[in-house]
């Protein structure tokens, strides 16, 4: 086995076929293997729901770059997650016209809610709490994300339609 | 008023596909292009249009094209041009409507502006939560490359261009456009120090141009109806039409497409319906987060870049938001500091550190622990995180700015917090 087979055959247990063809994809129009980092990233947290020490190892591998530099990137950006998160992330606006629409008594709402503060997972893995640049829907603030979904005009009563309220034992 | 970036536009209208786009004058501009029309001849056309970057800065497109050296006066390879689509300016928020409703029409406006500056390549960096723009502009692409229209030999011209959608990880620092090239090359999006300008050496070394996406959407028709009906657009000294917004406590928050110079009072009072029943204006930042707020007093101005600039501030994004007299300054400006502080690449310290210290010193005012000499405090960051030159980017003087105009023009708020040793707002 050469050296390039076997470095390839490490990666290959941590990585799937599909993710490194996705990564080839990329690489196809980056001239640097590097250059490709943060779409491996993303090809892996997309299947996986975030990246693990392993899979930042079997990326940086494949990339040719360190674990160190890899994590580098991976830290940088708010929109890569180094730890597990819920079933769905929920970015939550708390910029300025969101903040001006009252977006702070929302968030402790949603805190009171589920049981969670920024950066926390719901005991049962449905929900992750994030904060998020603004999220460009200033004209329908407050809003926020859950999942794929853009969710406007929040107020308590959407709240609770969304995820129960802790009063009546129904927080997820 | 003739509508032109939003023709396409409706309420409850489905998004443009390539049919609609082409059967309401849509690839016109790229016909004439690839018809008749040398890159020089479209480089005259843009430059004398006047049309100036809708992204904040403001700077004159044909001029940041024209740095861009020819192939004679470079080493052969790939040039570059890139769409600053990563909207995330607090308040702004008028390409994501440019995006999700008429996709072609950015597409159009990136192979004229490519073809302008001999790109071979594109990237639309897009920011990752943008989902439903980003499938529209894939399946645009798609279209795109099945017509013709992208890929070799753009409508039998000869003129070859690739276009990738590229979605963001994040992070507000990518919107500076040297950030954005590190981020493109999946890098840390640390901004790079200027120059060289990425006109000259951007994106893998390579000449690169980056534009926001509504700058790019006004190219297709600046080539198709020619510079002079541009330039008769403006009703000030500015030229063509804007996406101007507003946010915060008026009727009917919103965006609108109006002509350049168009009076602030207009803005807010007839598109946004006014101040919501028991509010009043107390004041707004004219374009986005990082400019400097303005008062009732400046009602009246056109929204062109000179004037606001001639009034202390800067026209940004154009999407304003509004401060009434129920929503406390300090608290406002402390959401902003908050933001940039959190935002900071880390890379220079006036930035990295001096954005949470300012954060503090807010922090400690709004929630009525502020000493008298605070004030100075916050006058001399002002003074020494906003001089530009003292930082690697423009994020923290930008941070700056409706710190230093709120002391300025709400400066009995900061005092009466003080004074009174709490938040008179709560």
């Amino acid at each position: 086995m050469s050296k390039k087979e076997m470095i390839q055959s490490d990666i290959g247990s941590v990585l799937s076929a599909q993710e490194i063809a996705e990564i080839d994809a990329e690489l196809a129009h980056i001239p640097y293997k590097s250059g490709a980092a943060i779409d491996a990233l993303k090809i892996v947290q997309a299947k996986r729901g975030w990246v693990s020490d392993e899979c930042l190892q079997g990326i940086a591998k494949y990339l040719e770059m360190s674990a160190e530099e890899l994590e580098g990137v991976a830290t940088f950006y708010n929109l890569i997650y180094r730890r597990p998160v819920g079933e769905k992330v929920i970015l939550f606006c708390d910029s300025v016209s969101c903040w001006i629409g009252g977006c702070d008594d929302i968030k402790s709402k949603i805190s009171n809610v589920l049981g969670v503060d920024y950066g926390e997972t719901t005991a049962d893995s449905s929900y992750t709490l994030l904060p998020v640049p603004c999220l460009g829907a200033c004209d329908r603030a407050p809003v926020m994300m859950v999942g794929d979904d853009l969710v406007t005009h929040l107020d308590d009563k959407k709240i609770t339609e969304l995820f129960g309220s802790a009063a009546n034992g129904s927080a997820k | 008023m003739e509508k032109v970036l939003t023709r396409n536009i409706g309420l409850a209208q489905k998004p443009t596909d390539l049919k609609a786009y082409e059967a309401n004058g849509g690839y016109q501009g790229l016909r004439k292009a690839m018809a008749g029309m040398s890159p020089k001849d479209c480089q005259d056309v843009i430059s004398d249009s006047n049309l100036r970057g809708r992204g904040g800065a403001g700077f004159p497109t044909g001029m940041k094209w024209s740095f861009v050296p020819s192939d004679d006066k470079c080493t052969p390879g790939h040039k570059y041009l890139v769409c600053n689509a990563d909207e995330m300016e607090p308040g702004t928020f008028k390409d994501r409507l440019l995006m999700e409703c008429d996709p072609h029409q950015l597409i159009e406006g990136m192979i004229l502006a490519a073809y302008t500056i001999g790109a071979d390549i594109s990237y639309i960096f897009i920011r990752g939560e943008y989902l439903v723009a980003i499938q529209r502009l894939r399946d645009a692409v798609d279209e795109c490359y099945a017509a013709g229209l992208l890929g070799e030999n753009i409508l039998g011209s000869g003129y070859k261009l690739d276009m990738y959608v590229h979605p963001s990880a994040g992070r507000y620092i990518c919107g500076e456009e040297t950030a954005l090239i590190n981020a493109l090359e999946g890098k840390r999006a640390n901004p790079r120090a200027k120059p060289p300008f990425p006109q000259v050496s951007g994106l893998w070394g390579r000449p690169t141009i980056v534009n926001n996406v509504e700058t790019l959407c006004n190219i297709p028709h600046i080539i198709d109806r020619g510079a002079d009906w541009f330039n008769g657009l403006g009703v000030g000294e500015d030229a063509g039409t804007k996406l101007f917004g507003v946010s915060g406590r008026v009727k009917n928050p919103g965006c609108w497409e109006l002509p350049m110079g168009t009076p602030i009072r207009e803005i807010i009072e007839e598109h946004a319906g006014g101040m919501q029943d028991g509010y009043q204006l107390k004041g707004f930042l004219p374009g986005g987060g990082s400019t400097d707020f303005l008062t009732a007093d400046h009602l009246d101005l056109a929204m062109d870049y000179n004037v606001i600039g001639a009034a202390g501030s800067r026209m940004g994004t154009g999407t304003m938001i509004i401060l009434d007299d129920r929503t406390c300054p300090v608290g406002m400006v402390l959401n902003l500091i908050r933001f940039f502080a959190h935002e900071s690449c880390g890379f220079c310290t006036p930035c990295r550190d001096g954005l949470p210290w300012s954060r503090q010193v807010l922090q400690d005012i709004e929630e009525g622990r502020g000493e008298p000499e605070d004030l100075e405090t916050l006058a001399y960051q002002v003074k020494y995180i906003g001089a530009i030159g003292n930082t690697h980017c423009a994020l923290a003087p930008g941070a700056m700015e409706p710190l230093q105009s709120a002391l300025k023009y709400f400066y009995d708020d900061f005092k009466q917090h003080i004074s009174s040793g709490r938040c008179p707002y709560h």
